[in-house]
């Protein structure tokens, strides 16, 4: 039996700024930014959304897709996230309220830095294996937050990813196979009450994101017997797109397999939603019988792989629901101080 | 502080997140926000919920440019009266569009954004708003996919 992804969505926030325009304000020279970054703009969320609104409307084009999930058959909701709007109070419970699920159905907030959201499909695909429930949604949502004039403020973004995981002849793209990789890591947080993470600089490159990201998926190649030439595609996580072009070379796999679910350059890190939403912009142009990696990392520090195939289905449900592309040039610019105000930089007086 | 929004924000909670109202299976009319009865055919009335879909057209609308407290951080904002295609009429916020390019006629549709938050550390209340309808994403996956053919897929601009 199948089982893995039977509807998939995504959903970013309109709104851009560009590097020059945040680098202007802080005297940074910004092509150095550009180019250490590769990154051009990030999404910015309007005044009225949060990870809540994202979560939901990502989950809503996943819904569009599931065309065969009727609301009573969903069993949990999970919403990774480090921005959740409440510090006690779960954003899953709203989204599962918005999306008319409730009440028979367990509904939870995942915390682990960018990877929460691949932790809540491995516990939809553990459900669903088990026979406990016939299908779970998993969605990464993050109205990313950079204390003004650090490097985090160049990449913060906002966007979504929302899964439906079942099985059966409606899967889409069946997870064949997950491995995680987990290590106490000091490399970014922010503690309870702290308004903004802190990060230990170059300490987020080798010991942190290189080390989980390259073993996790190496594990996952030994323990399916498989390697980079099986893959038609790999995603990893992408705070910038240098770590990735450089896992990717790392590893053995060709840089062209990268480039579609590379999505950071005109969006920015979306956190939670950053590898998922690469992983959606894959599976908008995959073909049936194309093979992906993908390696989600999350400070802290560990990293989920997934190996997934693509099934005949995704012809059928592909295009029930915008395509991430719609979304990266659907834009409108805001310059330095409308994005302070969009996102309450400024003290009420 | 006062938690006396609470009860309110509960009751419309579910009205507000998926747009459910009332429709009468006897004069066959729908209603926003959800009746207990029929206000038309009163006892003969026979009334069920609706989820409606979302979809509608600006019936009317004008721009905030001076916003009451709760709401004057988003001014110069859209309130519009959207008429729903099952028929009836709701006020709402129009968003993801500019004043300047709002009309009499435009199609809109439903989206979930925060309607307001009760103070710093009270409750947040989210809602319906309405957004332009745009189906241009429609045309994408042709393009997307003759780009694959040719293997141009490139995400960096």
């Amino acid at each position: 039996m199948k089982i893995g992804i039977v509807g998939y969505g995504v959903y970013i926030p309109k709104l851009r700024i560009k590097i020059e325009d945040i680098a202007r304000v802080w005297g940074h020279d910004a092509s150095s930014y550009k180019d250490g970054l590769g990154v051009e703009e990030k999404s910015v969320p309007s005044l009225d959304e949060d990870t809540v609104t994202i979560a939901v409307e990502a989950a809503r084009n996943a819904m569009k897709r599931a065309v065969e999930v009727k609301p009573g058959e969903v069993g949990a909701v999970f919403v990774g996230s480090e921005s959740h709007p409440y510090a006690v109070k779960p954003t899953a419970s709203t989204v599962a309220e918005a999306l008319g699920l409730t009440p028979n159905l367990t509904a939870a907030d995942m915390e682990f830095a960018c990877k929460a959201a691949t932790t809540g499909l491995q516990a939809c695909l553990g459900l669903v294996k088990a026979g406990y429930i016939k299908y779970g949604i998993a969605i990464g949502a993050d109205t990313a937050q950079g204390a003004p004039g650090d490097a985090l403020e160049y990449t913060a973004a906002a966007g979504g990813a929302a899964y439906v995981i079942g099985s059966g002849e409606g899967v889409i793209a069946e997870i064949e196979y997950t491995h995680s990789y987990t290590q106490d890591v000091p490399d970014f947080w922010r503690r309870d009450g702290s308004p903004y993470p802190r990060h230990a600089g170059r300490f987020t490159g080798e010991p942190a994101y290189f080390e989980h990201v390259i073993s996790c998926t190496k594990a996952l190649l030994e323990k399916t017997g498989t390697t980079p030439n099986d893959y038609d595609y790999v995603v990893f996580h992408q705070p910038n797109a240098k770590f990735p072009l450089r896992a990717a070379k790392i590893l053995g796999f060709e840089e062209r397999k990268l480039w579609p679910g590379l999505v950071v350059s005109r969006l920015g890190n979306t956190y939670s939603g950053s590898s998922l939403i690469g992983l959606a912009s894959v599976l908008d142009i995959a073909s049936p019988g194309e093979r992906i990696l993908v390696t989600s990392y999350g400070s802290g520090a560990g990293s989920d792989s997934f190996s997934i195939v693509v099934t005949d289905a995704i012809e059928s449900k592909r295009e029930l629901a915008p395509p991430v592309m719609y979304y990266l040039d659907r834009r409108e610019y805001v310059d330095y101080s409308l994005y302070a105000r969009y996102r309450r930089l400024f003290k009420e007086g | 502080m006062s938690n006396s929004g609470v009860p309110k924000h509960w009751r419309s909670m579910k009205e507000r997140y998926r747009l459910l109202g009332t429709y009468c299976e006897n004069c066959r009319t729908s209603f926003f926000p959800p009746r207990k009865i029929c206000p038309k055919c009163r006892r003969k009335g026979k009334t069920r919920q609706i989820e409606f879909s979302g979809r509608g057209k600006v019936f009317s609308y004008t721009v905030i440019n001076v916003g009451s407290k709760t709401f004057e951080s988003y001014t110069p904002y859209i309130i519009g009266l959207i008429e729903l295609e099952e028929g009836p009429r709701v006020m709402s916020q129009i968003v993801d569009c500019k004043p300047e390019d709002v009309y009499i006629g435009m199609e809109v549709e439903a989206c979930l954004r925060k309607l307001f938050e009760q103070g710093e550390s009270g409750i947040i209340s989210y809602g319906f708003k309405f957004r332009p309808v745009d189906n241009s994403w429609k045309e994408y996956y042709k393009k997307l996919l003759a780009e694959k053919k040719m293997k141009i897929v490139q995400r960096i601009s």
